[in-house]
């Protein structure tokens, strides 16, 4: 498929399922069921939010979801009392699959999801959003409901105005216009076209998750774009504006960190795939300058991004939802 | 006062549903708070009320209300038909706010708390009005009059009640009662009105002002000068009365003379001709202080109400304190200056009550008490049923 049509039929906004009555309707007749993924760390002052308005809106009101789950890499604040206050289901990540050595990260929370959750389509939205609405959640289960032929719905956000040449400048973040496109545009144009390829809100079906590895940290929304690009190729994929989405902006260096651990994932790809012939190891450690007391001092951060198998590998997984065949080889080594 | 009031039915029935209605709020609590961030993070400024009114009538129309509407004034609509429908109950919320679009409007949900700016004035109200009809299909409340649910536009500040007064100025249905409701505080019963006179005095320096002469001043001095004055008005003890300096703002930095400055005032009494009378004092004030100074400082009236009300023995008075008493909540009775008056102005009985608990009233980080809600709502369920019973022609 070219990548203007693309664009064209797999783009949407979140108002073009307004009806949520006919999407609820469609869902029932397909006998779909959906789940809801929030994972947090310390989330008290949004989490409570977004489970009142999904529980609301989107199960009481509209039967959207069948399940809202709160994925926990171990809180130090209120967020499992807030949580289950509000009535959601509170899992922490470590007692998931305990038989399985734990790791912390918003990409293991991801991945256990998928032990835990019991839908055909699995959505997850990042629990810090302050403008949370339940368009996040329709906006991207909607193309999944209504095309059977998409495969993993992407969130984009901010939609500006329309500029008097009328040629409107659209993209990611910081991450994603300096590290993800140029990466992309050298290796897998046809990944450009997805506007934000690093949000953290996506709706996927089952078996498109169960059958790609998911690094806990960082590289985590990158690897699956690389992975299920690579399965099923661009056509797979939708994307959905759901307009503005407030957030707490990270400093740099955080963004620095993200960048490292992004890289790695990447790199790991390009040589599984071919793309690059001859890669020698690289460091695990990002190290970023801080001045202090007129001093510039050297900081060093450790981030290895470790991934997790397919979920189908998993025998757990296997014997809980009676997946009896071979696990599919995964995408990259 | 209109004969249409609440007056021979026997509260005691409905009194006795009390805690059922509460069961049934703290069931949809989920429904009420959604309800409560999904209106409140949609700004409302003043005049700019189109998209909480449009998602209030979205709301009625997903609750199978009938006539979901506006009106030229913007007013959002959903009517609840009764089984006999000859008399209709209003229940209003203003659909303003006092903040602006700019204003970051999130809400935070907390166990026990709602934080955000307008969430008490009057958010919580018009979630209030989108959840009643899920609150009366749970509670089994079946009404023989209409229930017509109303989010007001133009309320505050310079709207001075435009919605609700271009509604009931126009409309031909027949109103047996108003309810309006605000945010806070639960316990408040407001069955009168206040005479007001909301007023902005402006004051311009004008650029050719001679800044060397003896005694020039600066926009926030002339206008300290006209606050000195206001202070010297003479107050009466009965009727009560009183002069409210609400907001001020002036000038633009500390090594800039001011020229430009502004008070926003109001002026309360139980009794119009005092209103008048001090608006009166409050021209010559500002015509005695402009000529002094030479600055140009201009009185603008931008809202007035006239005093009255249904009395403290009234059977809605009566009937608004006994559902209080029975949910153990201390009866605050008094005047307001809210939406009442433009009820009692058309003598349709009126009472304005409050859903909860909160603090920092108008500030950015104002706040709500969630368990309380539950409480104001079947007040509010308890007090239209009581009108409903009681109206005469309801039998």
């Amino acid at each position: 498929m070219q990548t203007d049509q693309w664009l064209k039929k797999n783009t949407f906004h979140h108002s073009d399922f307004w009806d949520l009555l006919q999407l609820v309707e469609a869902k029932t007749r397909q006998g779909l069921k959906i789940s809801l993924c929030i994972p947090t760390l310390n989330e008290e002052k949004t989490i409570g939010k977004e489970i009142v308005l999904f529980r609301s809106e989107l199960v009481e009101r509209y039967p959207l979801l069948d399940e809202i789950v709160v994925i926990d890499s171990g809180s130090t604040d209120r967020t499992r009392e807030v949580a289950e206050g509000f009535g959601a289901e509170f899992h922490l990540a470590d007692d998931i699959l305990p038989g399985i050595e734990k790791r912390k990260g918003k990409g293991e929370n991801l991945w256990k999801a998928i032990y835990q959750l019991d839908g055909d389509i699995i959505v997850y939205v990042d629990a810090d959003i302050k403008n949370i609405h339940p368009r996040f959640v329709y906006g991207l289960v909607a193309p999944l409901v209504y095309r059977p032929e998409i495969k993993y719905v992407k969130a984009f956000y901010d939609r500006p105005l329309v500029s008097s040449s009328g040629v409107r400048v659209a993209g990611g973040g910081r991450v994603t216009e300096i590290l993800t496109r140029p990466l992309f545009s050298l290796w897998y144009p046809e990944l450009t076209s997805i506007i934000q390829p690093l949000s953290g809100e996506y709706a996927v079906r089952r078996e498109v998750l169960e059958r790609i590895p998911f690094p806990i940290g960082y590289g985590v929304e990158t690897a699956h774009l690389l992975d299920v690009y690579a399965l099923y190729g661009l056509e797979a994929f939708g994307q959905c504006d759901l307009d503005q989405r407030v957030h707490f902006n990270q400093p740099t260096q955080s963004l620095g960190k993200m960048a490292f651990g992004i890289m790695q994932t990447f790199l790991k790809r390009a040589r599984a795939q071919g793309l690059v012939k001859e890669l020698a190891e690289w460091e695990t450690t990002l190290f970023q300058f801080q001045v202090k007391d007129d001093e510039y001092q050297i900081l060093g951060t450790r981030i290895i991004e470790e991934e997790r198998p397919p979920m189908l590998e998993i025998p757990e997984y296997r014997e809980k939802f009676g997946r009896r065949e071979a696990p599919a080889p995964a995408p990259e080594a | 006062m209109s004969d249409h009031v609440p007056v021979s039915y026997d509260i005691d029935e409905v009194l006795d549903r009390l805690p059922a209605y509460c069961e049934a709020a703290v069931s949809l609590r989920d429904t009420l708070l959604a309800n409560l961030v999904m209106a409140g993070e949609i700004p409302s400024p003043t005049f700019r009320e189109e998209r909480r009114i449009r998602f209030l009538t979205d709301r009625f129309n997903e609750c199978g209300l009938s006539n979901c509407s506006t009106d030229e004034s913007g007013n959002g609509f959903g009517l609840l038909p009764g089984t006999r429908g000859k008399r209709t109950i209003l229940m209003t919320a203003h659909a303003d706010t006092s903040f602006d679009e700019s204003v970051d409007h999130t809400i935070t949900l907390l166990p026990d708390k709602a934080v955000g700016p307008g969430i008490s004035d009057d958010s919580l109200g018009i979630a209030a009005l989108a959840t009643m009809p899920n609150l009366m299909e749970k509670a089994g409340v079946v009404l023989r009059s209409n229930l017509l649910l109303m989010g007001a536009t133009r309320s505050l500040g310079r709207g001075n009640m435009t919605g609700l007064r271009f509604f009931l100025d126009h409309s031909k249905i027949h109103l047996s009662a108003g309810l309006c409701v605000e945010g806070v505080q639960l316990g408040r019963l407001s069955h009168e009105s206040l005479g007001m006179m909301r007023c902005e005095i402006q004051v311009n320096v004008p650029e050719l002002y001679d800044w060397t002469r003896f005694g020039a001043m600066s926009a926030i001095t002339t206008l300290n000068e006209v606050i000195n004055h206001v202070n010297g008005i003479r107050l009466p003890r009965a009727p009560r009365t009183s002069i409210m300096l609400g907001r001020i703002s002036g000038g633009s930095t500390s090594v800039a003379v001011a020229t430009t400055a502004s008070l926003r005032l109001e002026i309360r009494s139980e009794a119009d001709e005092l209103v008048e009378d001090i608006g009166s004092q409050l021209k010559d004030i500002v015509d005695e202080v402009a000529t002094r100074s030479g600055a140009t400082v201009d009185l603008d009236i931008i809202a007035r109400r006239n005093p009255g009300g249904i009395g403290y023995s009234h059977p809605l008075t009566r009937a608004g304190k006994a559902v209080l008493e029975r949910l153990d909540v201390q009866p605050r009775l008094g005047p307001s200056i809210s939406e009442l008056s433009a009820f009692i102005y058309r003598k349709i009985p009126a009472l304005t009550v409050g859903l909860t608990r909160g603090s920092k009233f108008n500030e950015l980080d104002e706040s709500i008490e969630i368990a309380p809600i539950f409480t104001g709502m079947a007040q509010l369920l308890a007090l239209i049923e009581i009108i409903d019973r009681g109206t005469p022609d309801a039998d």
